[in-house]
């Protein structure tokens, strides 16, 4: 299954390594902060809410 | 199609409605496409006569490389919106697309310099493309810490707009670099509408998958990000009404 890279896989294999830590690292910030902001605007609108 | 419904999205109550419909369907896409696109580029595809397997880095390359240009340039029509008309979603979704855009050059730089390697026998030269890739990087960091710098939110957004127009230059600078200077070590461009310019069809294919994965990924992950920043602008303005009494 796995292509024969050569004398060249460590290059290879560390550029796919590299790119999808990035990747995956960003797509996972993005949305921990997404649901951490919905929540907190949540509890402040149902805070001011009760408020009046 | 009437172009002033476009600015209804400018709503940051309708932008919100619109993309919780669509943000399902283009992430879904999106990660199809990449898997779909790095599995054949990766597994399926020969290796290239003189650089061996190493072309199999083209399938990140390239596509981080366009995504980081045209983020910017995303930013900039964006900011030139905010500058113009004052939509605080244009201002937002520029703010939203920075962090990824520099991830993107970043990506395009560290697989440029593990492809360099082997290739030019450096991991970096001081090239016209490579030097104006790394000066737009930074103006990604500068951007982002401008925004992070300032308190109020609006003037925030003028000020990155200005950063932006002046950053645009770089990214220009970044794809016409090699026609511009003609010198260095990086070659010309791999896409080209004309055939005889252009990658094999071999590699071509793959390449376009991902290409269409990566700028899928883009739109779901500005989305996303521009909504959350809706929100945390909101947040921030009811917290500061609350402080006021």
């Amino acid at each position: 299954m796995m292509p024969d890279l050569g004398k060249y896989a460590e290059a290879v294999l560390s550029s796919y390594a590299v790119s999808l830590v990035l990747l995956v690292a960003l797509v996972w910030l993005s949305v921990r902060r997404s649901k951490r902001i919905q929540k907190q605007l949540q509890d402040i609108e149902m805070k001011a809410k009760r408020n009046g | 199609m009437n172009l002033n419904a476009l600015w209804a999205y400018a709503n940051p109550k309708k932008f919100i409605q619109t993309t919780d419909k669509v943000l399902p369907w283009v992430s879904v896409l999106a990660v199809v496409s990449l898997i779909v696109g790095l599995v054949w580029g990766f597994f399926f595809t020969p290796d290239d006569y003189r650089q061996g397997s190493t072309v199999k880095i083209i399938y990140l390359h390239v596509p981080s490389a366009l995504m980081a240009i045209n983020v910017w340039l995303m930013m900039l029509v964006t900011s030139l919106i905010w500058i113009v008309r004052r939509h605080h979603v244009s201002a937002l979704a520029a703010r939203a697309a920075a962090p990824i855009g520099a991830v993107m050059t970043l990506i395009a730089l560290a697989t440029g310099a593990i492809w360099g390697q082997p290739m030019w026998g450096t991991w970096w030269a001081w090239d016209p493309r490579l030097t104006s890739f790394l000066i737009l990087f930074l103006f990604y960091l500068g951007y982002m810490a401008l925004w992070e710098a300032i308190d109020n939110d609006d003037t925030a957004a003028d000020l990155t707009s200005i950063l932006c127009l002046v950053g645009s230059v770089f990214a220009l600078l970044s794809r016409y670099a090699v026609n511009f200077w003609n010198q260095g070590l990086h070659q010309g461009a791999s896409l080209s509408l004309d055939k005889e310019e252009n990658v094999a069809d071999v590699f071509w294919y793959p390449l376009l998958v991902c290409i269409a994965g990566f700028v899928l990924l883009f739109i779901a992950l500005v989305l996303l990000r521009t909504r959350t920043e809706i929100r945390a602008r909101r947040m921030r303005a009811l917290l500061a009404r609350e402080r006021m009494g």
